[in-house]
């Protein structure tokens, strides 16, 4: 062995002999001994630099600091140690903290770095980045770095770190239309994505089931069409709310609002926007998905995106454009026609084309991005070059593998989630198939391959909702998150059980109710309240 | 990106989001007889109350029942939508008092046992219903149907439908069995999980305490057990624990069934009682490490027999479990003195017969402490030499018709888990296989059908703790509970469907995190 490998596994040991091998996701680059420092919560704090760009009044960094106080030190003794008891390491009192660009008002974007540096030795505890989103990757850092004595003090050990995610994009999707969740379930949520350096909250907010969000141009969709308008929907407040707790913790906030299938819900709400679906030359009653041949459809979702895109300050919407079912349209003798006339023959896909395109076109013109489900690549529509493609299919057409080549041969980016549904569970640990996807791992240029900027961890909610979304999600979706922000060459799946079992029992301590990865326990089990 | 598979189910779901359908009772296990009128009655939380009929042989020193009473109309009316009652907007006629009569000894002071009377009938007529039982663990099942009946109109006032109901349960035990040695659950989950189980009409804890990974049972006898063999000091049950689960247990009718699996499943109890355990051999020396525990010394039936003793009195049910599942013997077959005494007994190489000697020396132990045994399939299968009326637990899933069968023809009754582990999840709508599971579908006479005492949906411990018992276990678990309360004719898995989305709904409400059934929202 030489090269990067024999530097790795030296890593290894040197950090599973210290406490670094508590750290989750791994760091691009550790350097951790044995030698510690002490750490007392009484005159602990954590201090800009006065060269920082960012200065007191930073409310990401503020408020990180103050929770991560809370998490260090919560159900701890505040009082200065017993001067007579003689301490043998020397103390840290502060961690330094030192952003070179401003930007606390600011949201986190694909483009935001956050490359951090920590260092902590007998001159410094110091962290330095380029931006706040790297300060709060570095203060999570820091935060797991941070052990305790069986006698209760706490230490942290000489460790240098320089640390950088490995893809820009790494999400989460939660699903509010199956089941509604409340907006604690969400924040909660968005709490331990931080904690697992994720990046991206994918809010499938709308779907077939229910229309939980309460938009202003057209009340009538939450009134008609979500599962109870008193209780089960997300007012304008809500939105806001989730999207700057989300902010805080250096989040993105990409909504989807999935056309033209898995739109039942939109019809109570939205009369003449759904396609009639017929039996012979009767209207069934029932309707498919939305009518593309309207005017009237591309009004409405003119005005519709128009107020999305500015509840929603992500540069990037998702579309969805996904499963679209073709019967209802073949039924409709409208639509019939309107195909002979545009030349479609009875290629349904031109028509779901000519409808995407139509909607793409309307969303540009708010200068926004786009996400689309893969179906859009595989159905041949026309986008735009920046559009970004979700791959979420495993087997068909193609193997997930296969489509990510395909869809980075065309130019286009990529997002991978074939092998991230977290709502397909089974016995046993099957965080490592999850964790030993290689998002890479498929025919392609160099370029190809830098046109993937991540991958996002999907639970889709038919049969999850506060009950058990966090036991579901976490740690699985760990393993997510590991592969979308360590190096490639952290593949050790033993290394990841030993150090993602020690996590889930830091996430067990800070109230987080996320499963067991095998037999054990944890010093601080969940308690149910 | 998701509903592909899910066919007509989601279609259907999705063409009607509204999972609760207009107001009704929703009742979950579906009892013996259900007569309902169309009349309905109101009640408000200021002039319902429960109470005692004059001619119950129970009456207020019976704190069972008063506990009960006060649990169930809290359930009534402080879980439910906390809309505030409108003036009555109908003429309908109240229902004041639920009046409840115990007719023979009450049993109030005393705990429940397989052969506990849990019948019951529900007269519900205005102004006054009446809940009459033989036993108190009647009134217990009874009071959670009349619960079940009692809804909420869209004006939000409190409705019940005049109903006669005659109940009683299919089987005698009908059991959960939670596993506290692969992860400690804390006594906050156990009771929880009582609560549970309460609901969904289950009898029988099933308490796996202790196994190879972990000993919590806090001994008294040998308090080093549990010092030595559980993860922590702060896992582990003390006897007032003990006291507590059992008593909480009581209270809701339910029996605590402690498992102490042995020979095998025993590597915690190594470290803390000396040469318990079988020292395996590599070659001619010892390798450090250990196997079951070791069948052929005196002193470990000594300590058997203190153990035993001990847990006879620390739980009071008539039976414990002895395990008995998946010995291993390969240390055994390592050992010279294990090979020696295997010669001098004249067992030749026949390991099964050394595991049988240990279980019929157990078993004697056990019912000189006058104690009942229930024990894993395999001590059948291995012919041991049981006494009559030792109980078998059928757990393996191949070919379990036949197991029973065979079970069953020897004469021994039989408690059915194969079908039910709920550990072993899967994506989508599980719970209609265990629903679908009837547990006299064997060949057999009617003698050996009777011998089918009940079952038990098994929850192991290896990929559960705290965090996610319940939503794992309800309302997967319900499936099984209706399955061994009624009647073999209920099987209507769509009208299931229907009421046990209604049910999981009515969990969540009174604090179970169970999990969704499907898509949906609960209407509260």
């Amino acid at each position: 062995m030489a090269g990067p490998g024999l530097w790795f596994s030296l890593l290894l040991a040197a950090a599973l002999a210290g406490r670094a091998a508590a750290l989750w996701p791994w760091p691009q680059y550790i350097q951790t001994s044995e030698s510690h420092y002490a750490i007392f919560p009484y005159n602990f704090q954590f201090r800009y630099h006065a060269s920082s760009a960012a200065q007191p009044g930073c409310s990401v960094l503020d408020e990180a600091f103050q929770r991560y106080r809370d998490l260090l030190f919560s159900s701890s003794w505040w009082q200065p140690p017993e001067r007579t008891r003689k301490q043998h390491a020397p103390e840290k009192s502060s961690l330094v903290i030192l952003v070179s660009t401003p930007g606390c008002n600011e949201l986190p974007s694909l483009e935001s770095g956050e490359n951090y540096t920590l260092t902590i030795n007998d001159d410094h505890c110091f962290l330095l980045s380029e931006t706040v989103w790297g300060a709060l990757r570095g203060l999570e850092t820091f935060s797991q770095l941070v052990w305790r004595s069986p006698e209760g003090t706490f230490f942290i050990n000489k460790t240098e770190i320089e640390d950088f995610p490995r893809f820009p994009h790494r999400g989460l999707l939660l699903d509010t239309s199956r089941h509604y969740l409340p907006l604690t379930s969400i924040l909660d949520t968005l709490d331990v994505m931080a904690y697992n350096k994720f990046n991206v909250f994918h809010w499938h907010l709308v779907d077939d089931s229910s229309f939980p969000y309460d938009s202003f141009t057209f009340p009538e969709l939450t009134r008609k069409g979500s599962y109870d308008p008193a209780t089960h929907i997300y007012t304008a407040q809500d939105v806001k709310e989730v999207i700057e707790y989300a902010r805080l913790r250096g989040i993105r906030v990409l909504a989807e609002f999935d056309t033209p299938g898995h739109t039942l819900s939109w019809g109570p709400g939205a009369p003449g926007l759904l396609t009639p679906c017929y039996s012979g030359s009767h209207p069934t009653g029932t309707f498919g998905p939305v009518n593309p041949i309207l005017n009237s459809t591309y009004e409405f979702m003119s005005a519709f995106f128009l107020e999305v895109s500015s509840v929603f300050p992500d540069f990037y919407l998702h579309l969805g454009g996904d499963e679209v079912d073709f019967t209802c349209w073949k039924s409709n003798p409208d639509i019939q026609s309107f195909m002979k006339k545009q030349g479609f023959g009875n290629d349904f896909k031109q028509l779901e084309s000519f409808y995407v395109q139509t909607l793409l076109n309307i969303v540009s013109a708010y200068d926004k991005g786009y996400v689309v489900w893969q179906e859009v690549f595989d159905n041949k529509v026309k986008v735009r070059p920046d559009t970004i493609i979700q791959v979420w299919r495993e087997e068909t057409p193609v193997r997930y593998t296969k489509e990510m080549e395909l869809i980075t041969g065309a130019g286009f980016r990529a997002l991978l989630s074939a092998p991230w549904y977290l709502n397909h569970i089974a016995y046993g640990p099957d965080w490592r198939e999850v964790y030993m996807v290689e998002p890479l791992d498929f025919k392609g240029s160099p370029q190809q391959k830098a046109l993937v900027i991540g991958g996002e961890a999907c639970m889709w909610g038919e049969y999850v909702d506060s009950t058990n979304l966090a036991p579901r999600l976490w740690p699985r979706a760990g393993a997510v998150a590991e592969r979308l922000w360590s190096s490639e060459l952290v593949t050790s799946v033993d290394f990841a059980f030993k150090r993602l079992t020690r996590f889930r029992c830091e996430l067990l301590r800070r109230g987080v109710q996320a499963q067991p990865l095998s037999v054990g326990y944890c010093e601080q089990e969940f308690e149910e309240t | 990106m998701e509903h592909r598979g899910l066919g007509l189910l989601a279609l259907l779901a999705a063409l009607a989001p509204c999972c609760c359908a207009a107001p009704g009772p929703t009742l979950w296990p579906m009892p013996l007889s259900v007569k309902t009128s169309p009349r309905l009655l109101v009640l408000s939380r200021e002039n319902f109350s429960i109470y005692h009929d004059p001619s119950s042989t129970a009456g207020p020193s019976c704190s069972l029942l008063q506990e009960a009473f006060r649990r169930y109309y809290d359930y009534i009316f402080d879980f439910n939508k906390s809309r505030l009652n409108p003036a009555k907007h109908n003429s309908a006629a109240e229902l004041k008092q639920l009046l409840v009569s115990v007719v023979l000894e009450s049993e109030c002071d005393l705990y429940p046992s397989i052969t506990s009377d849990e019948s019951y009938t529900l007269a519900v007529e205005g102004p006054v219903a009446f809940l009459k039982a033989n036993r108190v663990w009647g009134v217990l099942r009874g009071l959670e149907t009349f619960s079940q009946l009692i809804y909420q109109d869209s004006y939000g006032t409190f409705t019940v439908n005049e109903s006669n109901i005659i109940d009683s349960p299919r089987f005698p035990h009908r059991g959960i069995l939670i596993d506290t040695a692969r992860h400690f659950l804390p006594i906050k989950t156990i009771l929880k999980t009582l609560d549970a189980m309460a609901f969904n009409k289950f009898n029988v804890l099933h308490w796996h305490i202790v196994d190879d990974q972990s000993f919590p049972y806090q001994s008294v006898a040998f308090p080093e057990l549990s010092n030595k063999g559980s993860y922590s000091l702060s896992h582990v049950y003390t006897p007032n624990d003990v006291r507590t689960v059992i008593e909480y247990a009581r209270l809701r009718g339910i029996r605590v069934i402690p498992e102490f699996d042995s020979p095998g499943h025993t590597q915690s109890w190594g470290k803390g009682q000396k040469n318990l355990l079988t020292p395996c051999y590599n070659g001619p020396k010892q390798s450090g490490t250990f196997g079951p525990i070791n069948p052929i010394l005196n002193s470990t039936y000594c300590f058997l027999s203190q153990f035993f003793k001990e847990v006879s009195t620390m739980f009071p049910d008539q039976f414990v479990h002895l395990g008995g599942d998946e010995v291993e013997f390969t240390c055994w077959e390592s050992n010279p003195e294990v090979i020696a005494f295997m010669k001098k007994a004249g067992f030749g190489r026949d390991f099964q017969r050394l595991q049988s000697f240990y279980i019929q020396k157990l078993l004697g132990i056990v019912s000189t402490l006058n104690k009942g045994a229930i024990v894993w399939q395999e001590v059948f299968d291995d012919h041991a030499k049981l006494n009559p009326g030792t109980v078998v637990q059928v757990w393996k899933n191949e070919m379990y018709h036949v197991t029973q069968a065979a079970v069953t023809a020897a004469g021994f009754p039989v408690i059915l888990s194969a079908p039910w582990y709920l550990d072993w999840i899967s994506y989508g709508q599980d719970w209609r296989n265990y629903y679908k599971v009837d547990p006299l579908d064997f060949d057999g006479s009617q003698e050996q059908k009777k011998l089918v005492i009940g079952g038990e949906a098994c929850l192991w411990g290896e990929y559960v703790d705290a965090t996610n018992l319940t939503p794992r276990l309800w309302p997967r678990a319900s499936a099984v509970g209706e399955r061994l309360w009624s009647q073999q004719n209920i099987k209507d898995i769509e009208d299931a469907y229907d009421r046990l989305t209604i049910h999981r709904c009515r969990m969540t409400r009174r604090g179970i995190a169970a999990e969704p059934l499907f898509t949906g929202y609960c209407n509260f």
